[in-house]
């Protein structure tokens, strides 16, 4: 599952994610991050069934976790199955079936934001 | 065998004719073979959705009373042609709007009117004796219009060149996003489906023939601007009515720092005469290739990178000096099979008969670049020939001696063998003196990347060059790396009131 991590620095400039792989064990995988002189924000990828146990150790250590459904989201109105957006995708999350429509791999989205304004119809949009 | 277009159409009317698209076309004259599938097939649809940008319509508004005699117009904000007597105007797709610029245009305008939307309508006039009014502002709708005449001075590229980008910059075009370091090719067009593809001899294309254009049926006026067949890049001049037309296959879009641009759908239904049409039809997207250029290269004569198939780039991707890179269509297949699947259908349905060229359209013809009378300031015209540099193991006071004694801001750092090896600027220097470190010498303070030019670089380029990356000189070096001058903001100056304003 795909955890959004907010945190502030604070005086102590405490690695809080580090912290929360010592105490609970578990290998986190960070997608993304953010990080500048006060606050960071990270996109991390935990297993399902730990998903509980490392949300609490973050929120413990005074992050703001959130859990992420979904990812890049495709206005099917306005999205002409161009692939302007396949090969912009580091993670491969767009492609064509046999009929040339495009799809997409949800999962796989890090929510990066790269395919948003190259779509040409303005079709992508990140979620809330 | 030949038949004719009357016997074509005469099947059409009586609902016998046989219709297939493009794209079916090659695996027909494999099972048939040519002389068979001349026998067997009547009709050949072709088909395109991509970038249109040269698109636009003929809008007349009608009369107001008092009447008006409008000369400067504007729809939804977006500026249209004010030179075509009092209420007749011309809405260009690429026309960006005053106020909300790169996110709305012409395109946009043309979207909203087909799709039942109203789109505000502001005009100006100076007023005359038989036009009194001056300004005007209302709010249309399509059938409010008289006329909304659709009438695009070139689409339906036969074929596009693929574009990539060696520079290690993202590039915004209108080939759509280019990552840095050939970091992904884009391409456009529909390969085995586009209509000129299909009759490169444009035996069969030509003046008054029946199309279908963006769900309506629509006719080719003849050439297309910027028309090149003799290389492969036919193009056409087409029109049909806006009323008629459908937001399926008629969409605006925006090429983020590009701008706006019409998506069109667009497709030719071909006769099938003779075993020449057979041949042409029977295409594939392996027999059709163009170059992969560098869009890296701001010039009208971009280097070719290698020369790709339409196979290959809607493979998925396409090797690069031995690496495969990931291809993107800018132009929809998906679509564009829609354009030939309806076109089929109104042929069979016996909604569009065929018609030949009532004129041909010259299949030989050669695009010419610009003539310019008068070349544009370049870089050799307004550089700095008086050079300060330093060598690198100088140390960083004798730096700042320079840049004192020569009143520059920039000194290029010069390494043993008398090339270009950094740049320093008073701003490092300052830094250096503020901070003491272990720097002693320029080397270790320079900046080791350093933007350059050159003599003949157009001084356009050379601003670009500045501006995107946010400094005020650039080195002038010849051919092997010396450098013969400087180009610096305060050179800019010499533009205004010198000689290239006249």
């Amino acid at each position: 599952m795909k955890l959004l991590v907010n945190f502030s620095k604070g005086r102590k400039n405490a690695p809080i994610i580090a912290q929360a792989v010592k105490d609970t064990g578990v290998l986190i995988n960070v997608e993304r991050a953010v990080i500048d002189t006060s606050e960071g924000e990270a996109l991390i990828e935990v297993p399902n069934e730990q998903c509980k146990l490392v949300r609490d150790s973050l929120t413990g250590l005074g992050a703001t976790v959130r859990l992420l459904e979904h990812g890049i989201s495709l206005d099917l109105s306005e999205c002409v199955d161009c692939g302007a957006c396949i090969a912009l995708c580091p993670r491969e999350v767009f492609s064509f079936d046999k009929e040339w429509k495009l799809v997409i791999t949800e999962d796989k989205c890090i929510l990066c934001g790269k395919c948003v304004p190259a779509c040409p119809h303005q079709a992508l949009s990140l979620p809330l | 065998m030949h038949k004719s277009i009357g016997q074509i159409n005469e099947r059409i009317r009586d609902g016998n004719a046989h219709v297939v698209t493009a794209e079916e076309m090659p695996g027909i004259v494999d099972e048939l073979g040519e002389e068979g599938t001349l026998r067997e097939v009547d009709v050949v649809t072709t088909g395109t959705f991509g970038a249109m940008c040269s698109s636009g319509a003929f809008l007349n508004f009608g009369h107001s009373e008092p009447p008006i005699r409008m000369e400067r117009i504007w729809l939804n904000g977006v500026e249209a042609y004010g030179g075509l007597s009092a209420v007749d105007t011309y809405i260009g797709a690429t026309q960006q709007s005053d106020t909300l610029e790169e996110k709305y245009g012409g395109a946009h305008v043309l979207e909203d009117l087909v799709s039942g939307k109203s789109v505000e309508l502001r005009a100006a006039s100076r007023g005359t004796d038989c036009y009194p009014r001056r300004t005007i502002t209302t709010e249309l709708l399509l059938e409010n219009l008289n006329q909304a005449i659709m009438c695009n001075p070139r689409n339906a590229y036969q074929r596009y060149n693929a574009a990539t980008n060696t520079t290690d910059r993202l590039l915004h075009t209108y080939m759509g996003t280019l990552l840095p370091n050939t970091g992904n090719i884009t391409y456009s067009g529909a390969g085995l489906l586009n209509p000129i593809t299909n009759d490169p001899k444009l035996r069969l294309i030509g003046s008054g023939v029946p199309i279908f254009l963006c769900g309506a049926q629509g006719m080719v006026i003849g050439e297309g601007t910027q028309h090149s067949p003799a290389g492969g890049f036919g193009t056409l001049m087409v029109t049909g009515n806006l009323k008629e037309m459908s937001p399926d296959y008629l969409r605006a879009a925006i090429m983020t720092g590009y701008g706006v641009t019409l998506y069109v759908g667009l497709g030719v239904p071909l006769p099938v005469l003779d075993i020449d049409v057979v041949r042409a039809t029977a295409i594939r997207d392996e027999d059709i290739s163009v170059d992969l250029l560098d869009y890296g290269v701001p010039s009208r004569s971009r280097p070719q990178v290698r020369s790709v198939t339409y196979a290959e780039l809607r493979s998925g991707s396409v090797e690069v000096n031995g690496e495969q890179v990931r291809t993107s269509s800018l132009s929809s297949f998906r679509r564009a099979r829609k354009v030939a699947g309806e076109l089929k259908a109104w042929v069979e349905q016996g909604k569009m008969q065929l018609a030949l060229p009532t004129r041909p359209i010259d299949p030989t013809k050669k695009v010419h670049p610009m003539h310019e009378s008068k070349k544009g300031p370049r870089v050799m015209d307004i550089m700095d020939r008086q050079v300060v540099s330093v060598g690198e193991n100088e140390e960083i006071r004798t730096a700042a001696q320079k840049l004192l004694k020569g009143e520059t801001n920039h000194l290029p750092v010069i390494g043993s063998d008398k090339r270009l090896v950094g740049i320093v600027t008073t701003f490092d220097i300052s830094k250096a003196v503020a901070n003491p470190g272990n720097a002693i010498t320029v080397h270790d303070i320079m900046k080791k990347k350093v933007v350059t030019t050159t003599t003949d670089e157009a001084v356009d380029i050379a601003v670009r060059k500045l501006e995107q990356n946010n400094i005020s000189a650039l080195p002038v070096l010849d051919h092997d790396g010396h450098v013969i001058g400087m180009l610096t903001a305060i050179n800019l100056g010499k533009l205004f009131g010198g000689r290239w304003l006249k």
